[in-house]
């Protein structure tokens, strides 16, 4: 197990290379060269030069890159063009943001599409399951950021139940457990799981219905175990094949965050990242990418290893 | 029951004159055939044809100009005389907006999926067809592109380089590369092993051949089906990218743009400010619908 775990990691060492030169790609694919985006176009020429030299933007681009990854992978991801504070700061505090609002959606969604798709695999009536399926369908068709204004103009405008943006109040910028701020959370998290809740739930009720016509089903109702407990089986069985889709859809569902962060004013790293961009802060927008792609890679070899532990079927390693 | 000639007078015999067997029908019959007794996809496939057709021919629908603005007839509500759908923050006719919008938003969602569909599923079935180091070099490579979130990799490359609309196309087309690619790696991998490959190379048959008669026809069905169920995707994700400000410019109608244009309203005229979202919904689900049916009528395995 640890074996398995360990050579995939050694496997992602050539992805997370490839990584790095495509986010330090980023700053070179801006029209213009880096540097216009901090100076005024009327700088004088001997000032751009100097500040080029200062950031090494006159080296050869492979001199910049292995600069660049050099001084990345020690925890240093530059300075913020727009606050003038450290990168790592500004992501840290806003990744922070988002994962709370991703953990919310996840959790909310999985559970929901566990209890729909099992519920629809089940059921007798076709009404049940017609009525699963059209959820799982307006799950993965309704535009989320779409849904968000309209969750919006019900619940804040029209009724006035809920805060419509912020994380809470009074400009709190940081995440506490009370009321206020978890008042702040649900709209964005009900926006923000509609996409996972659709593609799960999708999953859930196939492979549960396929796990069901399986022969082992059969034997154990034919041996008279109780109903709960073949339950457990057909779940057991089932779990490795969503398992993996519902790590895909978590990691989907922190780039995801990106329109609802902005549609809610969440400061998280969406939200980060979408004022630098408007900003052109290059800095900023390749940090929070690189973070968030790391999580992201992170997150699948967790996934990864957690299903060769759940299903003893597949050997690896 | 076997199927009987006419009888044929030959020196006193009669002789049965077979008749040559119906043609059996081919796939391609009947994967339309399938899809004529399917209600939902017809359904689907009309109102696509109608959105498509309505924002093509916009400009000769005697339709109330859609750059026009007024500084009197802002925020109109629904039911409006001259502007059944009311007009927007700057005076517009919504109608006029919404059908010219689905031009750009059209265009933004399928043309990525389509250049997408023709370099992935190249490099897919070349990876899979070939084998060997050719095929660690592409997917390798394509690993790299999964390493991101799709819509975060969107994002990133488009604000980068910039909003605008050919930046936009320029940076979806890149995000969905690699998943057809993979998709079709792996069905050509599958193909690859049949036996009727290895009959038509010990026959003699080149690379070039096997590809274009065995692994095409087989393999091409599968790869368009999975692009269909990516162009929902599409749609949402360039909507999301106006919405953001990173693709379409205004004043241009585009669904996306105008949804965080009428942001401003939801206060005055909040049903006004969800219409643009709701052409985006119908449109994904009816191209989600219609790629369930296409799996279904092709008979592809999800």
């Amino acid at each position: 197990m640890l074996l398995y775990a360990l050579r995939r990691l050694i496997y992602l060492v050539p992805v997370a290379f490839g990584v790095s030169l495509l986010v330090f790609a980023l700053v070179h694919l801006a029209p213009g060269d880096p540097i216009s985006a901090i100076v005024p176009p009327d700088a004088p020429k001997e000032v751009v030069d100097k500040l080029k030299e200062y950031y090494g933007f006159d080296q050869p681009l492979p001199v910049q890159y292995l600069r660049w990854l050099g001084v990345t992978l020690t925890g240093d991801f530059g300075t913020s063009i727009g606050t003038g504070r450290p990168v790592a700061t500004e992501v840290a505090s806003a990744f922070g943001n988002t994962l709370i609002l991703a953990i919310a959606a996840t959790v909310l969604a999985f559970t929901l599409a566990v209890i729909l798709g099992t519920a629809a695999a089940y059921a007798k009536s076709r009404i049940v399951d017609r009525l699963v399926t059209l959820i799982s369908l307006v799950g993965v068709s309704v535009p989320h950021f779409w849904l968000a204004i309209v969750l919006v103009i019900v619940f804040a405008v029209e009724l006035g139940a809920l805060p419509p943006m912020g994380i809470g109040p009074e400009n709190s910028t940081g995440w506490r457990l009370d009321g206020a701020h978890l008042a702040h959370m649900v709209l964005p998290t009900i926006a923000l799981s509609v996409i996972p809740l659709g593609v799960v739930t999708r999953t859930v009720r196939s492979t549960v219905k396929e796990t069901l016509s399986m022969e082992f089903v059969t034997a154990l109702q034919a041996k008279g175990m109780r109903d709960r407990q073949i339950l457990f089986h057909v779940l057991k069985n089932a779990a490795p094949t969503c398992l993996a889709v519902m790590g895909l859809q978590a990691g989907n569902l922190i780039g995801g965050s990106i329109l609802i962060e902005t549609v809610f004013a969440w400061p998280g790293t969406g939200f980060l990242l979408n004022s630098a961009i408007f900003r052109r802060d290059l800095p900023i927008l390749q940090g929070t990418t690189l973070v968030l792609a790391g999580f992201f890679m992170l997150l699948n070899l967790t996934v990864d290893v957690i299903q060769t532990m759940v299903d003893p079927r597949i050997k690896r390693g | 029951m076997a199927v009987q000639g006419p009888t044929l007078d030959i020196g006193g015999a009669v002789l049965m004159k077979p008749r040559p067997s119906p043609a059996s029908r081919g796939y391609w019959q009947s994967v339309g055939r399938r899809l004529r007794r399917d209600p939902v996809t017809l359904i689907c496939a009309g109102l696509l044809v109608l959105i498509v057709l309505a924002s093509i021919a916009a400009p000769w629908l005697g339709l109330a100009d859609p750059y026009k603005t007024s500084m009197v007839r802002r925020l109109y509500p629904l039911g409006s005389p001259n502007h059944w759908l009311g007009t927007d923050e700057l005076g517009r006719d919504m109608f006029a907006r919404l059908i010219y919008g689905g031009r750009l938003s059209l265009f933004m969602g399928v043309t990525p999926v389509v250049c997408a569909l023709l370099i992935g599923g190249l490099l897919g079935i070349t990876a899979g067809f070939v084998g060997g180091r050719v095929n660690m070099a592409i997917m390798r490579v394509m690993d790299v592109f999964y390493a991101f979130p799709s819509v975060l990799l969107a994002i990133s490359l488009s604000g980068a380089m910039g909003a605008g609309t050919e930046n936009t196309l320029l940076s979806l087309t890149l995000v969905f590369i690699p998943p057809i690619c993979r998709v079709s790696e792996s069905v050509t991998t599958q193909v690859r092993g049949f036996d009727f490959v290895d009959a038509a190379k010990a026959s003699g048959a080149s690379a070039l051949t096997i590809v274009r008669v065995h692994v095409l026809g087989n393999v091409l069905g599968p790869i368009l089906v999975y692009a269909t169920s990516l162009i929902s995707v599409a749609i949402i994700l360039a909507a999301g990218l106006s919405f953001l400000g990173l693709g379409v410019k205004p004043p241009e109608p585009e669904w996306g743009l105008m949804l965080n244009t009428l942001r401003q309203a939801i206060y005055v005229n909040p049903v006004l400010a969800a219409l643009p979202g709701v052409m985006i919904f119908i449109t994904s689900i009816c191209f989600n619908l219609m790629s369930d049916g296409l799996r279904a009528a092709m008979d592809v395995k999800a």
